[in-house]
């Protein structure tokens, strides 16, 4: 591993960041050479964009995402080392600097082209118009599930094979031997016929030289012998002996420590404040003034924190001050009234035609749900360290999006972006959080206004309070059965759309759709949350579906298995979790089964959930989780996802609530809101399936089920239907005899 | 001047007697690996040992430390050994963020070091302060008794084998 300098690499320490592009390695002209000076040293050759190759014959795999727990450097490396026949052992990695060469183009082409996969003709072909989109949107982003299935496989393959064939030419000049007859094994260029063979390294340099080959050979699945082993993760053994570094541990010489108070409602400012006790206080360097906010610099945390408690600080009174959680969601409810009565809706499906299906339907269904906003609650609160000389600016920091920090930090301070260094850190925790710069521009006018390098920490209460929030959402349904409980129409309206498009479509072949939203906006910020909109449409689709299940009088698997005769690959996950969690086994007094089906990220997971009900509080006994990812780079990698993909959304769905009242956020801390511990966090199984299908995500797909199958699961313990997350909101505490009743 | 050492080494700090713990060790000696993540004991990511126990470092005071030994992530390792529950981490492959990870594996030593083979009911209540936003609850515990003894995790399948 290595760090970035202006000028260089030193070998040692963390490197983050970094997004090389597709178009780099496979266009003609090697961008290599421009690339060369920033991410090499000695001698050291850059070979191409995403790969180094030392005199040791060891292999920098150069890494376009930031790490924060998903795994995905580790992914990227391995496919690279397996396009370029490299040997594991030998291979490490490095984070690619936040600079525009390595504007994250798939991240870029995904915005235009949407949810739609990208043809493989298409890739190596693409001009760079796309590129220049992507360097203008100033993406460097981590998100969307997308490193392996995006970078990694139009990146980091290509990257791969391409060096692998410039090595070969570059053996067979110095040889004068013919390319056909050399051959590739662990790091090393063979003639079997001769017995000749040397270590890649031996050729770099030549190779270096060389024009990358426009459309390299890439192998097939079979040929496999990286891809697809559970190789252990690349950044563990750092993250058990205190030697990771993260953006909150950065020092640098002659820095002072600041904490914040932002205006609690937001959108309010700051009036006046009453810093005199606070400045005389020991350690204290300054007391510094933002539009929004106070900041209190010392010489080191705990005193600037204890100084902040003093500052006495008068916020301008904005409308929003008035607004609480009951008035949000009446105006998504007014909002969506009127978007029927004016027909200003907007439409996200339209299929065949509803009203015929509800005037044929036997029996119809409706129902309304709600999610609460929830904060992404990282461990580690967010923080930002900023030099800034009035020329020059370095910014030390855990981020998803370097490249935009840099940006953001330069528009900050008024300078070129060229003036800004990022050097990006591993993340406590990112969860789409760490896309927003917030911290970052905060720390930046804090360090100017010093004139000293100042290291920003939140505490966890302004990290709960001033997150960008997963919305608060409605969505309504109405359906319409026929007398044999088939469904005929599904019609669905939600508020406020985000990202991925896709998240509110449902796979059952339902002849009659109408699926439209109305935007209803809030003063609340909004941040993409782990799986972003998927985080509450598969809670709202998948608890609708269960909701007719127990219309039609059908057991709710069966119901859906039904639905997915056009589906064969979402049935087949369906089956398998159903199988693997022995569905249709008779269940203990107390106990529930529920299930779910989800698409996300190209990957399709099916969870089936146990749960005992006891005495009205919930215990989740146990999580099946079959997944689809097409294929998993690293199985063991995967099924981590999954694991911790369903843990955080346990969370949600039974404890997470962010309400607003007064205008602010009312909960500040682990207290109020709670996460799941070890003792409630439930074993969860993972089944993956393999298919010829294109890779899916993997840091996103296993959230977005394990609420519905929750709330399922707990109305078939208790008759108790779940329509508002979370489930701490209900009462449980009474018996099935009395739930039954109340339906 | 208060007096304790840090992973056998002896240091006097000249700070406010109420400084928590945790950020004499962070800011002061420069010990990274024990982690804010709270303030206020919630979350287990500042756990280090105050003499053999398990403390939560961010509502300790520096003063309660005075005459003690403390122990942190960092001096876990023995003369470049890691260990055995370090080691039990990476066989498991435990951390994701790993930001949690150093208070989680402080707490499990403690445990260890008080009950070598704690049962469920052991290991989460010793647990339960500890928490891990990436949700690796289930690699901890794997983890743990694989160290325990009371079981022999098996790479192959991934699992625990009892008995």
């Amino acid at each position: 591993m290595g760090k970035w300098t202006r000028r260089g690499v030193i070998t040692a320490g963390v490197v983050a960041g970094g997004a090389l592009v597709v178009g780099v390695a496979i266009r003609p002209g090697n961008r290599a050479r421009k690339l060369a000076p920033m991410v090499t040293e000695g001698d050291e050759t850059l070979v191409s964009a995403w790969v180094k190759i030392d005199p040791e014959n060891r292999i920098t795999a150069i890494v376009p995402h930031s790490e924060m727990g998903q795994g995905a450097q580790t992914a990227l490396a391995q496919m690279l080392a397996e396009e370029l026949d490299a040997r594991w052992e030998d291979v490490t990695f490095m984070e690619a600097p936040a600079v525009d060469e390595y504007a994250n183009y798939m991240l870029g082409k995904g915005y235009l082209l949407g949810p739609a996969e990208v043809p493989e003709v298409l890739v190596g072909t693409l001009d760079g118009a796309l590129m220049q989109v992507a360097r203008a949107m100033r993406l460097q982003i981590t998100g969307g599930s997308l490193s392996v299935r995006a970078t990694g496989q139009y990146g980091m393959r290509i990257a791969g094979a391409a060096a692998r064939e410039m090595l070969v030419d570059a053996a067979a000049d110095a040889w004068s031997l013919p390319v056909a007859e050399l051959t590739v094994r662990d790091g090393r260029i063979l003639h079997e016929a001769s017995g000749r063979e040397a270590p890649f390294a031996e050729f770099a340099a030549a190779a270096g030289r060389m024009d990358p080959p426009y459309s390299p050979r890439l192998k097939e699945r079979d040929e496999y012998r990286i891809v697809g082993r559970s190789v252990p993760r690349l950044d563990i053994p750092s993250k058990v002996d205190g030697t990771a570094r993260f953006g909150i541990d950065a020092v640098v010489p002659g820095m002072k420590v600041a904490t914040i108070k932002a205006a609690p409602v937001f959108g309010a400012r700051v009036v006046s404040l009453e810093d005199a006790s606070a400045r005389s206080m020991p350690g204290v360097v300054d007391v510094v003034r933002l539009d929004d906010a106070v900041a209190v610099v010392a010489d080191d945390y705990w005193r600037a924190r204890k100084a902040l408690a003093e500052v006495r600080i008068r916020w301008t009174e904005p409308d929003q001050q008035s607004v609480s959680q009951e008035q949000i969601f009446a105006q998504f409810d007014e909002d969506m009234a009127r978007a029927v009565a004016d027909g200003s809706g907007k439409t996200d499906v339209g299929r065949g035609d509803v009203s015929l299906g509800f005037a044929e339907a036997a029996s119809m269904v409706e129902a309304t749900y709600r999610v609460p906003y929830l904060a992404h609650a990282c461990m580690e609160p967010m923080n930002a360290t900023v030099a800034f000389d009035g020329t020059d600016c370095e910014v030390w920091i855990g981020s998803q999006n370097p490249l935009g920090t840099r940006y953001s930090v330069a528009g900050a301070l008024e300078i070129d972006a060229e003036n800004v260094t990022v050097h990006n850190h591993v993340m406590g925790g990112g969860f789409g959080r760490r896309a927003t710069d917030d911290a970052a521009i905060q720390a930046a006018l804090i360090a100017k206004a010093v004139g000293a390098p100042v290291k920003l920490i939140w505490s966890r209460e302004e990290d709960v309070r001033h997150d960008h929030y997963r919305p608060a959402i409605t969505s309504r349904f109405k359906a319409a059965l026929d007398a044999n409980g088939v469904p005929l129409a599904w019609e669905n309206q939600y508020v406020d759309k985000h990202e991925p498009a896709e998240a509110p479509h449902i796979p059952y072949g339902i002849a009659n759709q109408h699926i439209h939203y109305t935007d209803s906006p809030t003063h609340v910020p909004f941040g993409p949350w782990r799986s972003v909109d998927h985080s509450q449409h598969g809670f709202f689709t998948e608890s609708f579906v269960d909701e007719l299940a127990a219309a039609a009088g059908r057991d709710p698997y069966q119901f859906r298995r039904a639905l997915l005769a056009e589906a064969p690959r979402h049935r087949k996950v369906l089956e398998t979790a159903a199988e693997k969690a022995g569905w249709g086994e008779s269940l203990q007094e107390g106990q529930g089964r529920g299930i779910s089906l989800q698409e996300s990220f190209g990957s399709i997971v099916a969870q089936v959930v146990d749960v005992t009900v006891e005495d009205g509080s919930v215990r989740v006994d146990r999580v099946v989780c079959a997944v689809d990812p097409g294929m998993a780079v690293t199985p063991d990698g995967l099924a981590a996802q999954m694991e911790s993909g369903i843990v955080f959304g346990l969370t949600a769905a039974l404890y997470g609530d962010i309400s607003i009242e007064s205008g602010a956020v009312a909960q500040s801390n682990f207290h109020d809101y709670p996460m799941v511990r070890m003792s409630e966090a439930p074993a969860v199984e993972v089944e993956i399936l393999t298919s010829d299908n294109p890779m899916g995500g993997a840091g996103e797909p296993g959230t977005p089920g394990i609420g519905p199958a929750l709330t399922n699961a707990i109305y078939a313990a208790t008759g108790t239907r779940i329509r508002q997350l979370p489930v701490s909101r209900y009462d449980l505490g009474f018996s099935v005899d009395e739930a039954e009743e109340v339906i | 001047m208060i007096d304790f050492t840090v992973n056998g080494v002896r240091h006097s700090v000249d700070v406010e007697p109420d400084t928590p713990l945790l950020w004499v060790v962070r800011e002061q000696l420069g010990l990274t690996g024990t982690k804010f993540g709270c303030g206020i004991a919630q979350c287990g990511a500042c756990t280090i040992h105050l003499n053999g126990n398990p403390i939560r470092s961010c509502v300790t005071p520096v003063s309660a430390a005075a005459g003690g030994a403390v122990l942190t992530i960092e001096g876990l390792a023995g003369d470049g050994e890691l260990h055995p529950v370090q080691q039990a981490w990476i066989d498991h492959q435990v951390p994701q963020c790993g930001y949690c990870q150093s208070g989680q594996i402080m707490s499990a030593v403690a445990l260890l070091d008080n009950n070598p083979a704690p049962d469920d009911a052991a290991i989460n209540a010793a647990m339960d302060g500890n928490i891990c936003r990436c949700g690796m609850y289930g690699r901890i515990r794997k983890a743990i008794k694989s160290v325990a003894g009371v079981g022999q995790f098996d790479p192959k399948s991934g699992e625990v084998q009892h008995g």
